[in-house]
């Protein structure tokens, strides 16, 4: 049968950190609008989690590029490699889309973006209360796009180990080669 | 292994028991996954109180106001500065208690839901302010003329909230309903009898304005200390009377600041109070002990008032947690509820068609 070759080391390493990252900020996004008592400590954690998703989501798009990702095995089907390609370009999409629109939500709502302490990023949109409603309209819209993405990619993943068994799941995990 | 490589794609491996089995099995950990997500969210626990069910409750009691703060609805915007007089370097770290001018925009307003209502005599005034600092930062506080808060929990609150809720048959809160909640509630009694006890200024100019939540300043040397703050007026206090005035004017308290600043500026004292180790800092319906060092460490002045409008205070939401480095949130409950709730009331506002305030300034000559 093909060999599937694994990610490179890095790019294992990137992927399970932002993995474990991206789940936490999704957790601790829609808590803490539910949250009146938490509201705080966890949105004090969600503002600059979110700014350092986005420093590794660049990142890796750049890792990408230098070391691009193994191809899929040649007998998957073509719908599902299609399927494969649009859900990870639409992941990347969101990783970057959404601490972005956070950014520029907070600025149009004319708030300070504190990161630590006196360390805040400069606004990136002009005060505007309107633009602010849209923008966090589509902040939530896209977190719940993002997290319903991250499930089907896990379903993915998990047919991949336990059904097709074709090597692309331990290519992102141990690396083994079966 | 399957016996053809093409065929482990296929729907036809579940014809294979085992293999059915193990889809299942993965349904099931995504279904899990969802599960927990949703419950985090607060969407399987609709009884949960949330921000949102916090600004329904003041929506409920009030009726919807668009484009009107859900609380503190009726306000007017003001502009000055801080000048700050470098005694308070010793406990907080921040820019703004470095010896200099800091320039300062905030707002005035009456405590309720109302944006149209009269003024009166029993209505809370605040006190907002953004301080803002050259090199960036923002400090925004809102204060009130009362000496302590009548809630600790934002439980507390909401449920003097229902309890006050008007009858839908008289349209006025149940008065026995209300003294049930006072009755079963003995901190938010004490705090009322410490309220009721302090007359009232007879305007904005003349009050002076309290944090009525613990916060903490963080020095240079990184010497953590609980404070409260008050924005203590230099005018004298001239106590109101217990009547509205008979002029027939709704806005006699705005109006009365208007024509204050027309005459100059209005001064404040920020006067901070340094809490002790017994002092309770998670419990804003209890005043700290009268001794406690009070350290002056600037003056607010404030010279220009100009109707709410785009741009200016209106579009500012007085997250009481917007802070600088140097002042922390203490572990009173009541802060993350203000910042939680109010960002919430911000949202449906900020989305929603604005229409004139109640309080209009004619300043021809002055703008903030």
């Amino acid at each position: 049968m093909t060999q599937h070759q694994p990610f490179p080391v890095f790019s294992r390493l990137l992927h399970w950190l932002m993995a474990i990252l991206i789940l936490a900020m999704l957790f601790i996004g829609v808590g803490m609008v539910a949250s009146v008592t938490d509201y705080y400590w966890l949105v004090s954690i969600h503002k600059p989690l979110g700014i350092v998703i986005l420093v590794l989501a660049v990142i890796r798009l750049i890792n990408r590029q230098i070391n691009p990702p193994p191809a899929l095995p040649a007998d998957m089907p073509a719908w599902q490699r299609w399927v494969a390609y649009a859900s990870h370009i639409l992941l990347y999409v969101l990783m970057i889309a959404l601490p972005l629109v956070g950014w520029a939500m907070l600025s149009a709502a004319g708030n300070p973006i504190v990161l630590y302490g006196a360390v805040h990023l400069p606004a990136i949109l002009p005060h505007d209360p309107m633009l602010y409603a849209v923008l966090r309209q589509i902040h939530t819209v896209l977190a719940l796009l993002l997290f319903a993405l991250i499930l089907a990619h896990f379903a993915a993943a998990l047919l991949h180990a336990l059904i097709f068994r074709d090597g692309v799941f331990q290519s992102m995990t141990t690396g083994r080669r079966r | 292994m399957p016996p053809d490589k093409s065929s482990r794609y296929d729907l036809s491996v579940f014809r294979n028991g085992k293999m059915l089995a193990r889809l299942i099995g993965i349904g099931i950990i995504v279904g899990c996954s969802a599960v927990a997500f949703a419950a985090v969210a607060g969407w399987l626990s609709p009884d949960k109180l949330t921000p949102a069910s916090f600004v329904d409750g003041f929506q409920q009691a009030n009726g919807v106001h668009p484009g009107f703060r859900r609380n503190h609805a009726k306000g007017v915007c003001i502009a000055g500065n801080f000048a700050s007089n470098g005694q308070g370097v010793r406990l907080s770290k921040s820019v703004i208690f470095q010896p200099g001018i800091v320039p300062v925009v905030g707002r005035f307003a009456l405590a309720g839901g109302m944006p149209m209502m009269a003024d009166g005599p029993k209505a809370v005034r605040s006190m907002a302010l953004s301080f803002r600092p050259a090199n960036g930062e923002e400090w925004r506080t809102g204060m009130n003329d009362i000496p302590v808060f009548p809630f600790p929990t934002p439980a507390d609150f909401y449920g003097q909230m229902q309890a006050a809720m008007p009858d839908p048959a008289t349209g006025k809160p149940d008065p026995a309903k209300m003294k049930a909640f006072v009755d079963s509630h003995p901190k938010t009694a004490q705090a009322m009898k410490a309220i009721g006890a302090k007359p009232f200024s007879s305007g904005f100019a003349d009050a002076s304005y309290n944090s009525l939540d613990a916060f903490r300043f963080v020095n240079k040397a990184g010497t953590v200390m609980p404070v409260r703050w008050t924005m203590a007026a230099v005018d004298p206090f001239v106590a109101q009377s217990a009547e509205q005035p008979q002029t027939g004017d709704k806005n006699y308290l705005f109006d009365a600041l208007a024509a204050r600043l027309k005459q100059g500026p209005v001064q404040w004292h920020l006067i901070v109070t340094i809490g002790q180790a017994d002092d309770p800092t998670n419990d804003a319906t209890v005043a700290w002990p009268d001794d406690r060092e009070k350290v002056d460490v600037g003056t607010l002045t404030i010279d220009r008032i100009a109707s709410e409008a785009k741009d200016n205070c209106r579009d500012i939401n007085f997250d009481p947690l917007v802070l600088p480095s140097g002042i922390e949130a203490s572990d009173d409950p009541l802060l993350s509820a203000r910042s939680a709730v109010y960002s919430r009331s911000f949202t449906r506002r900020a989305g929603e068609d604005k229409t004139p305030s109640a309080v209009q300034i004619d300043n021809t000559a002055k703008e903030p």
